[in-house]
C-alpha cells in the first residue's frame, strides 16, 4: 500500500487513512466512503473531484464527524496535526469544529439562518470559542466582512441574508468559517450555487484570504475548471473510493486513470479551436450503491476493461511520475494491450 | 459592487425557512384579514376591561343584597342581580380577570412543557423521540375534558390544579406542531453550518431552531387560550374549579341553572361573556394563522 503522503512536498496538516463511512438501511449498508486515502498539505489546496454520489460530500462531513444517522464512520483514521479525531470526544470535537477546522456550504441562500443579522452571525464563532463579548464580537465581525471584501460592513452587519445576494452570502459564508482563524477550510462546493462570474470572484477571494492567512483548503468540486484555478494536488473520487490522486499539474497534463479523462474528455474547451467535434461523454451510469460491481468500481464503464478489471479491485498503486493510480493498466498484471493509450484525446 | 446588480435577482429566490413571513407581508395579510382584526380588537378590549374594570364597578362583586334577588336589567344593576342579590354586571367584569389568568397561565405551562417535549423530541429523533411521542399519543387518546376532570379529581378542587389540568391536555398538542416543525427546520442547511461551526446541541436547539419553529407556536398559543378557557369554565360549571364566592364565570353559570325559567338572565349572561371571549381568541388565532401561512396568498 502507498502512502498518502508520499506525493506531497510540504508536511501534511491533514491525513485521512483508509476512511470509511456507511449508511445502514434496514436491508443494506451503502459504503459511500470505502477506503478513502488523502493528505492535505499545509498551507495548500486539495481538490477532491467526482460526481454526484462519489462520497466527496460524505467524505467532508466524515472529517468534521458531523455524519448524522443512518450514517457512520466504521474505520480508518483521521489524523490532524498527527492526532486522530475519530478517537476525540463530541465536546473535544466542538473546539474542533469552526475553530481549527471550518467549513463552507454549497447553498449560500440556505447556509445563513434567515432570524438573525449576518454580524450576529459571524459573532456566533467568535462567542462560541474565544468568549468574546456581544460589542466586540460585533466589532470584530464587520472586520471580517472587510477582510472577504464587502463593502461599507458597518451597515452590512446589521442586515438580514435575505437582503444579501448570492454571492455576498457566500462572502458572509467566508466570513463565519474564517472568523476564529482556521488551520483547514474544507469548501464543500462554495461556488456551484452562483453565477460563473461570481464564482471567479469567490475563487480570487478564497486564494488571497488562503496566502494571506496560511490555512489549508480542501476544495470540493465537480467542476474540473475550479480545480485547474485553485488547487495543488486533487483526488478524483468514484463511488466511494479515490481512483487517481496527484498534483493538479500532471493530471491536466498526464490523466492516468480513465475515469479522470473520460471526465476531461467531457469538459468543453474555450481555449482551443477543436473545429466539429462532439464533446465525449462517460458511457453508462452510476452503479447503484446497493449492487456494487465486484471488481473495479469504474469497470461497467469504463472502455478499457478486462476481465480482470471486472472480477479484482486494484489498490491504489504509486505510478512512475510519483502520483497513485487505482487502475489494473499501470500494474504488471494488466491482461489486455500493452500498448493501451488512456490520455486524453484533447488535451494538448 | 458588482455584485449589487443582482440584489434583486436573489431576492425573487425562496424565503430559506418555509415556515417563515415577512415582517412586513405578515402585517398587512393580518390587518386585512376581518376576523383578525374583529378578534385583536376585542382581545385588546377584553384585556383592558380586565385590568382596570374592577376599579370601576359599581358594586364589589360579592356584596348580597336579598331585597333585590334575581332582578332583570334595570338602571340600577345593568344587567341584574343573581340568587344572593349580587350584581352580575360587577360579577362578569371581576371575574374577566379570573378567566384571562386561567386561559393565559394554563396555556402557558402547556406551551412550555410542550414545546420544549417536541423540540427534544423532533431534534434527536430516535428513542427518544419515540419515547416521548407515544406518551403524547396515550395522552391525547383521552379526551381532553375527562383527562381533566381526572387530574382535578387526583390534585382536588381549586382554581389552580383546574390549571394545571387544562395545561396537561394541551401539552400534547403543542408537542406534535413543534416536532412536526423541527423536524423541518433541523433539515436545512444552516443548522449544518451552525453545527460546523462548533455550536452546543443547547445553543442550536433554543437559538437556531426555537425563532424558526415560533409562528406555529404563537398561532397554536392563541387558539388554545380559547379551548382552555371553556375547559376551565366547563370544570368550574361542575364546582371542580373556583370556589363560591368567586366571580367565575362557569361557576355563575352553574349558579344560575336553578332559576332558568324564572330568571333566565343569571345562567345566560355569563355563558355570553365565555362565547365572545371565546370567539375573540378563535377569530384573532385564525387570522393569525392565515397571515403566518406562507403558502396563503394576499
Amino acid at each position: 500500500m502507498v502512502k498518502a503522503t508520499d506525493i506531497l512536498d510540504q508536511e501534511p496538516i491533514l491525513e485521512v487513512k483508509d476512511l470509511q463511512t456507511s449508511f445502514f438501511t434496514d436491508k443494506f449498508e451503502v459504503k459511500a466512503v470505502d477506503g478513502v486515502n488523502f493528505a492535505v498539505p499545509k498551507g495548500k489546496t486539495l481538490g477532491i473531484v467526482g460526481e454526484s454520489g462519489s462520497g466527496k460530500s460524505i467524505t467532508s462531513l466524515s472529517i468534521l464527524r458531523l455524519i448524522q444517522n443512518p450514517g457512520k464512520i466504521i474505520g480508518g483514521e483521521i489524523l490532524f496535526k498527527g492526532e486522530n479525531i475519530l478517537k476525540k470526544s463530541e465536546a473535544e470535537m466542538r473546539k474542533i469544529r469552526g475553530n481549527e477546522i471550518s467549513m463552507i456550504f454549497q447553498e449560500p441562500m440556505t447556509s445563513l439562518n434567515p432570524v438573525y443579522t449576518v454580524g450576529q452571525q459571524i459573532s456566533e464563532s467568535f462567542m462560541i470559542h474565544q468568549n468574546m463579548s456581544k460589542k466586540e464580537a460585533m466589532k470584530r465581525s464587520a472586520e471580517m466582512l472587510e477582510l472577504v471584501g464587502i463593502p461599507s460592513p458597518k451597515q452590512r452587519v446589521k442586515q438580514y441574508p435575505h437582503e444579501l445576494s448570492g454571492g455576498m452570502r457566500q462572502r458572509v459564508m467566508i466570513a463565519i468559517a474564517l472568523a476564529c482563524d482556521p488551520e483547514l477550510l474544507i469548501a464543500d462546493e462554495p461556488t456551484t450555487a452562483l453565477d460563473v462570474t461570481i464564482q471567479a470572484q469567490i475563487l480570487e477571494l478564497m486564494k488571497d484570504l488562503q496566502d494571506r492567512l496560511g490555512m489549508s483548503i480542501i476544495m470540493i468540486t465537480h467542476d474540473l475548471g475550479v480545480v485547474a484555478e485553485t488547487c495543488d494536488y486533487v483526488a478524483v473520487m468514484y463511488m466511494g473510493k479515490v481512483v487517481e490522486y496527484a498534483k493538479v499539474r500532471d493530471v491536466f497534463k498526464n490523466p492516468k486513470h480513465p475515469y479522470t479523462v473520460g471526465l476531461l474528455n467531457s469538459l468543453p474547451r474555450h481555449d482551443i479551436d477543436l473545429g466539429d467535434v462532439e464533446l465525449q461523454v462517460i458511457e453508462g451510469s452510476v452503479p447503484s450503491p446497493d449492487n456494487l460491481p465486484k471488481g473495479c468500481r469504474f469497470a461497467p464503464r469504463c472502455p478499457f476493461a478486462t476481465e480482470l478489471c471486472h472480477e479484482k479491485l486494484p489498490d491504489l498503486e504509486q505510478s512512475d511520475n510519483g502520483n497513485q493510480i487505482r487502475c489494473w493498466i499501470y500494474t504488471d498484471e494488466w491482461d489486455g494491450d500493452q500498448e493501451v493509450d488512456v490520455s486524453a484525446k484533447r488535451t494538448t | 459592487m458588482r455584485e449589487e446588480i443582482n440584489t434583486g435577482a436573489a431576492q425573487i429566490k425562496a424565503a430559506p425557512n418555509p415556515t417563515l413571513v415577512k415582517l412586513s407581508t405578515f402585517w398587512r395579510k393580518l390587518t386585512s384579514s376581518k376576523s383578525a382584526v374583529v378578534g385583536g380588537i376585542l382581545i385588546i378590549a377584553i384585556i383592558l376591561i380586565a385590568l382596570i374594570g374592577p376599579y370601576f364597578v359599581p358594586y364589589s362583586p360579592s356584596a348580597t343584597d336579598t331585597a333585590n334577588r334575581l332582578n332583570g336589567p334595570s338602571l340600577a344593576h345593568w344587567l341584574g342581580t343573581d340568587n344572593y342579590g349580587r350584581d352580575i354586571f360587577s360579577r362578569i367584569i371581576d371575574g374577566m380577570s379570573i378567566t384571562l389568568y386561567v386561559g393565559f397561565s394554563a396555556v402557558l405551562i402547556g406551551m412550555t412543557v410542550g414545546v420544549f417535549l417536541g423540540i427534544i423530541s423532533g431534534y434527536y429523533g430516535g428513542k427518544i423521540d419515540t419515547i416521548i411521542m407515544r406518551f403524547m399519543d396515550i395522552l391525547l387518546a383521552f379526551p381532553g375534558i375527562l383527562l381533566a376532570l381526572a387530574i382535578v379529581a387526583v390534585l382536588g378542587s381549586s382554581l389552580n390544579n383546574v390549571i394545571i389540568a387544562v395545561a396537561v391536555f394541551s401539552v400534547p398538542v403543542f408537542a406534535r406542531i413543534v416536532r412536526g416543525s423541527t423536524l423541518s427546520v433541523k433539515k436545512l442547511e444552516y443548522i449544518d453550518a451552525v453545527k460546523a461551526l462548533g455550536a452546543s446541541d443547547a445553543r442550536i436547539i433554543f437559538k437556531h431552531i426555537l425563532p424558526n419553529v415560533a409562528s406555529p407556536i404563537i398561532v397554536q398559543a392563541t387558539l388554545s387560550i380559547a379551548t382552555s378557557i371553556l375547559s376551565a369554565s366547563g370544570l368550574s360549571f361542575l364546582g371542580l374549579g373556583a370556589q363560591p364566592p368567586m366571580p367565575e364565570w362557569g361557576a355563575m353559570l352553574a349558579d344560575g341553572r336553578n332559576y332558568m325559567y324564572d330568571a333566565p338572565h343569571v345562567a345566560t349572561i355569563p355563558g355570553i361573556a365565555i362565547v365572545i371571549v371565546v370567539l375573540a381568541f378563535n377569530l384573532f388565532g385564525d387570522g393569525l394563522r392565515d397571515a403566518l401561512d406562507p403558502k396563503m396568498k394576499n
